[in-house]
């Protein structure tokens, strides 16, 4: 049943996480090379039935659910979730209204 | 100074993982998860570089320095994938470390240190208690509309795992659940049984994850990808989501979470369990 996804397709996208988490110099590391090292020595076997190359290619797409899924979730959380609680005075903007501010009233002692 | 300061972090975050994974409450684990946001770390280093001792166990080296872990133990992992994707982790933080997106760095963390003290039998018997309250045997009768989306979902997936293991599970729509007989949990105790320590510390991750050790089972047996064991372990969720819309700072966040969580947790078993290592082997001919 699990979605039979290309390695050349998933090889890819795990090429394009990296690259988006770690900028233009992605190919020096660790990852990069692994990465496709793994890719290039599963292609020897891709002519017969081969239940280590299945079982590689699975692993791959979980891991490159996980880089994916990690990059939404961070950004979203920086988004929604990552600025800790709002200010007096932006909580009453959001509603609409403003923090008393008169001359010699509140607000005013310092 | 900084070690001490990064092995408190650590500790937290493996002694609220410890704490709130068996509890089946996504709220307790929504706080932790916030608190332990909010508090992150400078990035202390550069290079991080991998490196195999001569027990064949690999170490993650942060600019010469020794990972440990948070109990104080020299971070050391079975194969080189594991440790390519540990440093990795380790590489990719900015300016700060987040510590919740490191959730491999995580799971070894807790293999090593086992923060919580227990045996191999406690973990299996804790996994099996899902098995009780798994959630694709929990069917509802009313709206019609849902009632077929789990019929048409999870009876597949119940009917592969039942015939894989030979085991009968059923499912029930009443308050009780169905009757798990006690051949079929010896049949899944004998099966956890047979993975080591580490695969079996990421199989109850996965499981407490998705609710589920039926899922959880299919997806470690590459019956299921990690983007289809979540949506089913959130498919009353997904059914009010195209019922009543989606809402991004919620369902999003809260799928994108559990979907990195879970592929992390299975990566983890598929690393350390004993057919990667064969399967490694056999690669490099």
């Amino acid at each position: 049943m699990a979605a039979v996804s290309s390695p050349l397709r998933v090889c890819r996208g795990i090429l394009k996480e990296l690259r988006a988490l770690k900028g233009p110099e992605y190919k020096r590391t660790l990852a990069y090379n692994y990465v496709l090292d793994q890719f290039r020595k599963n292609q020897v076997s891709s002519e017969r039935y081969c239940r280590a190359q299945k079982e590689a290619l699975h692993s791959s797409q979980s891991y490159l659910c996980l880089l994916a899924s990690s990059r939404c979730h961070v950004a979203l959380h920086k988004l929604y979730h990552g600025k800790g609680e709002r200010g007096p005075d932006e909580v009453a903007d959001i509603v609409g209204l403003r923090l008393p501010t008169q001359p010699g009233g509140k607000g005013w002692e310092k | 100074m900084w070690r001490s300061l990064v092995r408190l972090q650590c500790q937290a975050r493996v002694a609220l993982s410890a704490r709130y994974g068996r509890a089946r409450l996504p709220v307790l684990w929504h706080a932790a998860d916030l608190s332990i946001a909010t508090s992150e770390r400078k990035k202390f280093y550069q290079d991080v570089n991998i490196s195999q001792r001569e027990d064949g166990l690999f170490e993650i080296n942060l600019d010469r320095r020794k990972l440990k872990t948070p109990g104080g133990k020299l971070f050391t992992v079975p194969n080189e994938a594991l440790a390519v994707a540990v440093a990795t982790e380790w590489d990719v933080q900015k300016d700060t470390l987040k510590f919740y997106t490191m959730n491999l760095t995580t799971l070894c963390n807790t293999a090593l240190d086992n923060p919580t003290q227990r045996d191999k039998e406690q973990i299996i018997a804790a996994a099996l208690k899902f098995l009780e309250t798994d959630t694709i045997c929990y069917r509802v009768e009313e709206p019609p509309g849902l009632v077929e989306l789990q019929t048409n979902e999870w009876d597949p997936v119940l009917n592969w795992v039942e015939k894989r293991y030979n085991v009968i599970i059923g499912s029930s729509s009443s308050i009780m659940g169905p009757q798990i007989t006690e051949e079929t949990k010896d049949t899944f105790r004998q099966h956890l049984g047979s993975y080591n320590f580490w695969a079996l510390t990421g199989l109850e991750f996965v499981i407490t994850q998705l609710k589920s050790l039926v899922l959880s089972f299919a997806l470690v047996d590459r019956h299921l990808t990690v983007e289809q064991a979540v949506l089913l372990s959130r498919l009353e969720e997904e059914y009010q989501i195209q019922r009543w819309g989606n809402v991004e700072w919620a369902h999003d966040y809260d799928m994108y979470e559990l979907r990195a969580r879970t592929a992390a947790g299975t990566l983890f078993v598929h690393l350390s369990s004993e057919s990667s290592s064969v399967k490694r082997k056999l690669l490099q001919d």
